[in-house]
C-alpha cells in the first residue's frame, strides 16, 4: 500500500513539474529556442503573485488570474524586442542572451526581495486532503495536476484545432513559407512567448503554494523542465506531461528508499530514458 | 496603369547582383510566361515581388500601390500569392490544414474555398488527412497550387510548376491554370520548360543573367527569337 501511495504522489508531482515544463516546450517546439531563463521567469512570477497578494489582500489564484495577462505582454514585449533578434542558424546567440536574462532576473529578484524565501498561502488548500480509494491524496497536489492536463488539453487545442495554431505549426515547419501564407513569424513567436509566459504563471502559483521559493531556485526549475521536454520528446506536450510525470515518480520512490536519494533518483531516470530512447519517449515525426 | 508592375528592378543577394534593371507587367486578367534557364534570376524576381526578398521600395507597383519594401505577409493580403519552388508544403500539417494555411492573410471573400479547392483536384478531398509531404509530387503540386488560391489572390505566382514532374502530371497541373484564369486571377507563370509556358500564356518575357531579353505574344516570337534570347545569340 506504501507503494501504491509513493506512485501516486509521484503522479501528482510530476504534473508540477510538467507544467514547469510545459512552457518550455511550447517555446522550443515552435521556433527551436532553448530559453535558459525559464526557471527564472517562473520564480519572477511567483513574486509577482505575491506582490499582488501582499498589496491587494486578493487571494493567490485570483492574484494569478490577474498576473497572467500581464506576463503574456511581458513575454510578448520580450520576445518580439530581445528574443526574435537571437534567432537564427546559430544557436548560441538565444543559448547567450537568455543566460545572461537568468543572470539579471535572479539579480533584480535579490535586490527587490532580498534572499528570504517566501511561501503563498492558500490557507487551509494547504493541509486539505482527499480519500481516493485506498490512498490519500492532497487537495493542492490533486489541484496541480489537474491543472496541468488541463493546460496540455488546452495547448493541444490550440496547436491542432486552431488557425493560430495551424499557424504556429507552419511557422516551426519552414517561417519564410509561413510568412507566403501571410503569417508574421515574428509576432507568431511573440505571442508563442505570451503564451508560454501565462502557463509559467499558473507554474509559479503552484510553485508558491506547495514549496518556499527564493531568487536563486529558478535554474533547478529548469533542469527539471528540461528534463520533463527531453524525456517526452522535444516539442511534444503529452510527452513532456509523461515526462514530468516520471521524474516525479522517479523523485518520490528515490525519497522512498532513502531520502537523499530524492533529486538524483529524478536525474537518473532522466539519463536511463536518454540513453534507452535517445529522442524522447514520444518525438515529433518531422524533427 | 497596369495591375503588376517592375520598374528597373534590382535585386541582390549580399554583394551579387540577381537583377539587372527588370521591367516586367502584367495586366489584369493577364497570363504572363517568364521563361528562362537555370540561374536566369526568374526564381529572385518571384521572390521580389512576393516580399520574400526586399530590395527596392519603389521598383514594384501592384494596383497603383509601391510594394517593393512591404512584407511578404502583407503582400499576400494585398492579393499576390505565390506557388513557391519545390511546393515547400508544411510537413506537420495535413492537406486540408496545407489548404487552410492560405487563408490565414485572407481579407477578402472570393471564388476559391476548400469546395473549389477539392472540385478543381478531387484527389486532395479523399487524401485530406494525409500528411501533405506524404503525397505523390503532382498532388503536392496541387496541394501548393490550392494553397496559394486559398487567399483568393488578384496575382498568381506560380514558379516552376513543372519541375520534377512527368509528362503527363505536368498536363493535368497546367489544365488547372485556365480554370484559375476564368475566375479573373492574373497569372504570372515561371517556367524552364517553354512548350508548357507559351501554351498558357498570353504574354512571354524570356530572362538571362538577371535581365529581360526578350518580350513578346506567343504568336510573335519565332524559334529562333525564343533561342537567341534564352541561351544567349552565340550558343
Amino acid at each position: 500500500m506504501i507503494w501504491i501511495d509513493t506512485i501516486v504522489q509521484g503522479v501528482l508531482l510530476g504534473g508540477l513539474y510538467a507544467l514547469f515544463a510545459a512552457g518550455l516546450s511550447l517555446v522550443f517546439g515552435i521556433m527551436r529556442l532553448v530559453n535558459l531563463a525559464h526557471g527564472d521567469l517562473i520564480v519572477m512570477a511567483a513574486y509577482l503573485i505575491l506582490v499582488l497578494v501582499t498589496l491587494l489582500g486578493i487571494d493567490p489564484f485570483l492574484a494569478a488570474l490577474i498576473a497572467a495577462p500581464f506576463l503574456f505582454g511581458v513575454g510578448w514585449l520580450l520576445q518580439m524586442h530581445v528574443l526574435n533578434r537571437t534567432l537564427g542558424p546559430d544557436i548560441l546567440p538565444p543559448l547567450l542572451v537568455t543566460f545572461g536574462l537568468s543572470i539579471v532576473i535572479q539579480n533584480a529578484l535579490l535586490e527587490g526581495f532580498s534572499a528570504d524565501s517566501k511561501r503563498l498561502s492558500v490557507g487551509q488548500l494547504e493541509t486539505a486532503s482527499l480519500a481516493l480509494g485506498p490512498v490519500n491524496v492532497g487537495v493542492m497536489p490533486l489541484l496541480t495536476f489537474i491543472s496541468a492536463i488541463v493546460v496540455i488539453v488546452a495547448l493541444n487545442r490550440l496547436f491542432y484545432s486552431t488557425s493560430l495554431g495551424r499557424a504556429f505549426r507552419a511557422t516551426s515547419d519552414d517561417a519564410v513559407t509561413a510568412s507566403l501564407m501571410g503569417v508574421r513569424p515574428q509576432n507568431i513567436f511573440a505571442t508563442a512567448t505570451g503564451i508560454a509566459m501565462v502557463v509559467v504563471t499558473i507554474a509559479a502559483l503552484y510553485l508558491g503554494t506547495r514549496a518556499n521559493f527564493d531568487p536563486t531556485i529558478g535554474p533547478a526549475r529548469l533542469i527539471y523542465a528540461f528534463e520533463a521536454v527531453i524525456i517526452g520528446g522535444l516539442g511534444s506536450l503529452w510527452g513532456t506531461l509523461a515526462g514530468g510525470i516520471i521524474i516525479g515518480v522517479a523523485q518520490t520512490l528515490g525519497a522512498a528508499i532513502n531520502p537523499e536519494w530524492q533529486i538524483l533518483a529524478g536525474h537518473v531516470a532522466f539519463v536511463v530514458v536518454l540513453l534507452l530512447r535517445p529522442r524522447g519517449l514520444f518525438p515529433r515525426a518531422v524533427d | 496603369m497596369a495591375l503588376l508592375q517592375t520598374e528597373n528592378l534590382t535585386a541582390h543577394y549580399g554583394d551579387f547582383q540577381a537583377l539587372f534593371g527588370v521591367d516586367i507587367r502584367l495586366e489584369e486578367g493577364e497570363t504572363v510566361a517568364i521563361i528562362g534557364a537555370n540561374g536566369a534570376g526568374k526564381t529572385t524576381l518571384m521572390r521580389s515581388i512576393s516580399g520574400v526578398l526586399r530590395n527596392q521600395p519603389e521598383a514594384i507597383v501592384f494596383d497603383k500601390d509601391r510594394i517593393g519594401s512591404t512584407h511578404a505577409a502583407d503582400i499576400v493580403k494585398k492579393g499576390i500569392a505565390m506557388v513557391p519552388e519545390g511546393r515547400k508544403l508544411f510537413p506537420s500539417l495535413s492537406v486540408e490544414e496545407n489548404l487552410l494555411i492560405g487563408a490565414y492573410g485572407r481579407k477578402t471573400d472570393g471564388p476559391w474555398n476548400l469546395e473549389s479547392i477539392y472540385s478543381m483536384f478531387p484527389v486532395l478531398k479523399e487524401r485530406r488527412t494525409n500528411a501533405g509531404t506524404a503525397l505523390s509530387g503532382g498532388q503536392q503540386q496541387m496541394v501548393a497550387i490550392g494553397r496559394a488560391l486559398m487567399s483568393n489572390p488578384r496575382v498568381l505566382l506560380c514558379d516552376e510548376i513543372s519541375l520534377g514532374l512527368a509528362p503527363v502530371i505536368i498536363k493535368d497541373i497546367y489544365a488547372a491554370l485556365p480554370k484559375i484564369k476564368e475566375t479573373g486571377t492574373s497569372i504570372v507563370v515561371v517556367e524552364q520548360d517553354i512548350g508548357q509556358a507559351l501554351k498558357v500564356a498570353d504574354r512571354v518575357y524570356c530572362m538571362m543573367e538577371g535581365r529581360i531579353t526578350l518580350e513578346g505574344s506567343p504568336s510573335d516570337l519565332s524559334r529562333d527569337a525564343i533561342h537567341n534570347a534564352y541561351f544567349g545569340a552565340s550558343a
